[in-house]
């Protein structure tokens, strides 16, 4: 993580202001970006469109380290973004890390 | 120019096929005409039953209109049967006197319902069972008279039986021998199905002879060989049926049990086919639909001048078509001499298998229960497979072959292309995946009408849907006894009861004494876990919002664009120039993208982003609206019609009677959707039959309806009762939803439910148990204690607020 510039990590918020299995929106020009949280409190961050007609993911069922897509049931892992069999397609997904409770997000993709 | 001319005598299932067929080979070699004795064009005979039943009307069952025959230039005379071939000359005559000249004649005249010819026979109220003027007549008796006695406990006589009782007569079924479908059956299987159309309702008498029936002017009772008498209004005799041959007889022509041709389909006259239920091939008569479609095909090939088709005999399979019982048979089901049977019963689960197996071939099955490898046996049956490798695991069907078990997997995709999925008209799997893909087909209609597959008894029609499903990749969730996902081997059922007994009252709860698999479940299982906690400990669980689907945990419906639409409650369709007002005024200020009135009477604003959803609340809820619940597994809506308020017809207060059960029941979370409806006179112009819970207002009171469906597949509500007063319907509508709710599994709707647990068992619960129905009622209004608080007011005034606002916002 200390390989990517400083200045593209952002503070996003606490942890707290996130429901476990649960996910809030990082609102961008770029492209909104979903910031989850796990039942086990980890934290992942993927671009906010899903890689088969553009569902919002942080809409979705989060389980493990799954999202399924509220539109159509893909369902993503959460660290890479990559679509489980035998569906195709990835969402770009961003580095992570708390600290003190508080979250940020390298606003760079993987 | 001059065509040779065909003539067709019996406008039914295999004489017209047979026309069918050759025109596909060559449309323009006859000139054809058509003699029916019956008034209607061609239609589909097999499903008079669910006529009777009241599942499809005469105008469904239609094959070939009339507009169909004009289309191809064939003429048809209806109602003017033949009565006079002159082989001679080469004419036929009918009754009215028409003369046609023919080269080539087709006898297709079918079979009779065999009446026994006991004293009384003939007496009005005394029916066969063959055509739509015995289908009529039975609904038009089952109008005014209660009592019905089926003589003949086989195929045909137990869906009498079923269609009559569903007419709402009380039936009978008289069978001479001590099981019922004897042809079809063996005596595990026979008992498994008596018993469940007992439970049904419908009472047996085996072992009876009938000796006479007896009545002045109509028939009253019927007499037994032992002297005991059964007082009825109507007897319907299926005792078998006798090919129709008299004509051809009559004309000299070469008849037996049938009459006989070769295996061209020839008679004794070179210019003469016989086709169908009238003819004896090799010995053979048959009785079912797919047997006689394989010798139309080969009498038009032969009519086509091609001259290569032999038909070589059939085997022949048998499904019963009640709806909610799955029965198959096929083959030598008995077994016998060098015979091996394998069995598999389970008894409480109503499941029995057997499957004959002769020199390591499979010789016949009988499946009761579970027939969902009906079509995979019946084709190692026809191919004549050696069994030896697959043998152990045969039973448990081909989904088990391998190690590719994946769970959910539905049937179809276990097919392989060249499995029959239609029995009747012999199409296979490829064949519909080719036409669906190819055509672009999209519902269960179009591939009928483009294949003919489920197009005959329909009883291959879930296995098409699946087909189409599974081509289409669209995902019907469909519960099943089968584990709930694949985080635990438990099934819907005893997760439910688990919950009930160890008195179980969150998902963590659940995950640690049911051993899941996955800490935190997937989203397959969290929805229904969740659903299950709520609705059984209402006042102790606590509402997991993470595992309802988003629409639940928003309270408005996600749209494909990410938006989301608001639909307010509109009580009983019932508004005011005051709401319309105040909606008009919510939806120009947030500028809604459309204004959409529903098929539910009420208003749908569409396009909203969530961040809008508490402000656009807000004003909706100070007007005085609550949530419309339009996106949850919950009550939707109450449908009515204006009633006896302003309808010359209305008998009572229909509007007023579903607002109080709107009221009643809006906010309550159900297995599925639940949709209710109130119609003020039997005109029925709100839809009450085909809803979840139905009112249909009579001069008495009202009528109540349950398990009717619109959407993918139709079903139309079955009676539950007749009650008085308001109070009673909100009494009984509170009871059977909330038996509902703590009984169905989670994502069956109502129709399956009823079917899977039957409409006796609902009326034991709900009509004839006093007690017990007001025990649901009171638990139900417990429970809407909690339910009645209107999520969007809440969140209007701020609960929840993170899920209405972006976490953070940043430019660039
Ligand atoms: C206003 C409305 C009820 C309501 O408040 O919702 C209504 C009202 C009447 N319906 Fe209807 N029907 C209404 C929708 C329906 C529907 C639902 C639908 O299609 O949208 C049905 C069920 C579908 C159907 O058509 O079967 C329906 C099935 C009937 C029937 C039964 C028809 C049948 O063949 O079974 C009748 C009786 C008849 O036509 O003989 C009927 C007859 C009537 C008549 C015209 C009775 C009459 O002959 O005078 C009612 C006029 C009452 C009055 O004085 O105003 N209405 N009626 C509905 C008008 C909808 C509209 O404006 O378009
Ligand atoms: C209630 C019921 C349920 C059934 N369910 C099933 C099922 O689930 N599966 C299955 O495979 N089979 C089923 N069958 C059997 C199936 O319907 C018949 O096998 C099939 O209809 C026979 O076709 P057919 O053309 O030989 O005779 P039909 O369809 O009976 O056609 C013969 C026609 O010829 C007419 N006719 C007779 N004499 C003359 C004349 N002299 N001049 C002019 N017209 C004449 C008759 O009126 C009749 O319309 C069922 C039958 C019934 C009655
Ligand atoms: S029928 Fe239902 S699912 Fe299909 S497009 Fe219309 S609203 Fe959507
Ligand atoms: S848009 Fe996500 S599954 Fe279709």
């Amino acid at each position: 993580m200390t390989a990517v510039d400083d200045k593209t990590w952002l503070e996003v918020g606490t942890l707290d202001e996130i429901p476990r299995q649960g996910a809030r929106v990082l609102k961008r020009e770029g492209g909104d970006i979903a910031v989850f949280r796990t039942a086990a409190d980890e934290v992942f961050a993927l671009l906010n469109r899903c890689p088969h007609r553009g569902g919002p993911l942080s809409e979705g069922i989060l389980y493990g380290r799954n999202i399924v897509c509220p539109l159509h049931n893909w369902c993503l892992d959460l660290a890479s973004g990559e679509a489980k069999e035998p569906d195709e397609g990835c969402a770009p997904a961003y580095a992570t890390r708390i600290e003190a409770g508080r979250v940020f997000v390298c606003t760079e993709p993987n | 120019m001059n065509k040779e001319r065909l003539v067709l005598v019996g406008n039914g299932m295999a004489g017209m096929r047979t026309i069918e067929e050759l025109l596909k080979l060559e449309p323009d070699l006859y000139e054809i005409t058509v003699f029916g004795a019956e008034p209607h064009p061609n239609y589909n005979r097999i499903l008079l039953s669910p006529v009777l039943s009241g599942e499809k009307t005469i105008d469904e069952i239609i094959l070939n209109s009339r507009d169909w025959y004009a289309e191809h230039g064939i003429t048809l005379h209806t109602g003017d049967p033949v009565e006079h071939i002159d082989r001679r000359k080469r004419l036929v005559r009918s009754r009215f006197g028409l003369e046609v000249p023919y080269d080539r004649l087709i006898l297709a005249t079918g079979s009779n319902p065999f009446i026994i010819p006991v004293p009384g026979a003939d007496l009005p109220g005394v029916l066969g069972y063959r055509d739509i003027a015995d289908v009529e007549a039975m609904i038009e008796t089952a109008r005014g008279f209660k009592r019905a006695i089926v003589i003949g406990g086989g195929l045909l006589g137990l869906e009498a039986a079923y269609g009559l009782q569903q007419q709402g007569m009380e039936v009978t079924v008289v069978h001479l021998l001590d099981t019922l479908m004897e042809r079809q059956l063996d005596k595990p299987a026979a008992a498994l199905l008596k018993a469940s159309l007992e439970k049904r309702g419908l009472t047996f008498l085996m072992e009876a002879q009938t000796a006479a029936i007896q009545g002045r002017d109509r028939v009253e009772s019927v007499r037994f060989a032992d002297g005991s008498e059964i007082a009825t209004d109507l007897v319907v005799m299926a005792v078998g049926i006798r090919p129709n041959m008299a004509l051809a007889q009559s004309a000299g022509i070469h008849c037996e049990r049938g009459i006989v041709v070769d295996d061209t389909m020839l008679t004794y006259d070179a210019r003469i086919y016989a086709i169908g239920e009238c003819v004896q091939h090799r010995g053979q008569c048959y009785g079912l639909v797919a047997p006689l479609f394989e010798q139309a095909k080969v009498c038009a090939n032969h009519l086509a001048k091609l001259g290569y088709g032999r038909y070589q005999g059939s085997v022949t399979s048998t499904k019963l078509k009640v709806t909610g019982i799955d029965l198959f048979s096929a083959g030598q089901y008995q077994g016998g001499d060098g015979c091996e049977e394998i069995l598999f019963q389970d008894p409480g689960a109503g499941i029995y298998k057997k499957l004959v197996i002769r020199e390591n071939r499979l010789a016949g099955a009988v499946l009761y229960g579970d027939t969902i490898d009906g079509a995979w046996f019946f084709q190692l049956m026809r191919e004549a497979t050696d069994i030896s490798a697959m043998r152990e695991d045969l039973l448990f069907g081909q989904a088990h072959l391998g190690d590719s078990g994946h769970g959910g997997q539905t049937q179809a995709a276990l097919m392989t292309d060249e499995m029959q999925v239609c029995d009747c008209n012999g199409v296979c799997k490829g064949e519909i995946v080719k036409a669906i893909t190819s055509k672009g087909l999209f519902t269960l209609e179009d591939v009928k009408l483009h294949t003919k597959a489920a197009a005959s008894c329909g009883s291959c029609t879930g296995l098409v849907e699946q087909i189409l499903a599974s081509t289409l990749g669209s995902d019907y969730s469909t519960p099943e006894a089968k584990p709930i996902c694949t985080c635990t081997d438990y099934s819907h059922d005893q997760v439910r009861a688990a919950i009930r007994e160890q008195h179980l009252t969150s998902l963590s709860d659940c995950f640690e004494k049911l051993d899941w698999r996955r800490p935190d479940g997937c989203h397959v299982c969290r929805p229904a876990l969740n659903y299950y906690l709520i609705s059984t400990w209402p006042a102790e669980a606590i509402d997991d919002s993470q595992s309802r689907f988003v629409n639940e945990r928003v309270h408005a419906n996600i749209q494909k664009d990410g938006t989301y639409s608001v639909i307010p409650r509109i009580f009983g369709g019932e508004t005011s120039p005051a709401q319309l007002r105040a909606i008009a005024e919510a939806a120009e200020k947030y500028a809604v993208r459309s204004v959409k009135i529903t098929g539910g009477q009420r208003i749908d604003l569409l396009g909203l982003t969530k961040e809008q959803l508490p402000h656009i609340w807000k004003d909706l809820t100070d007007a005085g609206f609550v949530s419309g619940h339009a996106y949850g597994k919950s009550m939707r809506t109450v449908k009515t019609c204006v009633g006896s308020q302003w309808c010359r017809f209305g008998v009572q207060d229909s509007t007023k009677m579903g607002i109080e059960l709107e009221e009643l029941t809006w906010g309550s979370w159900t297995p599925h959707k639940f949709k209710l409806a109130v119609s003020g006179c039997p005109r029925n112009c709100a839809e009450a039959t085909i809803k979840d819970f139905g009112v249909v207002a009579i001069e008495s009171g009202w009528e109540l309806h349950i398990g009717g469906n619109g959407g993918v597949k139709v079903r139309a509500t079955d009676v539950l009762c007749r009650v008085t007063t308001p109070e009673q319907v909100k009494e009984y509508c509170g009871a059977f939803m909330q038996l509902y709710r703590e009984e169905a599994r989670y994502l069956e709707r109502t129709a399956p439910w009823v079917e899977r647990v039957g409409l006796a068992y609902i009326k034991k619960r709900i009509v004839e148990d006093e007690i017990g129905r007001r025990a649901f009622y009171k638990r139900f209004l417990e429970s809407q204690k909690q339910a009645q608080v209107d999520p969007w007011k809440e969140r209007a005034a701020g609960a929840e607020a993170h899920e209405f606002t972006a976490l953070k916002q940043v430019n660039g």
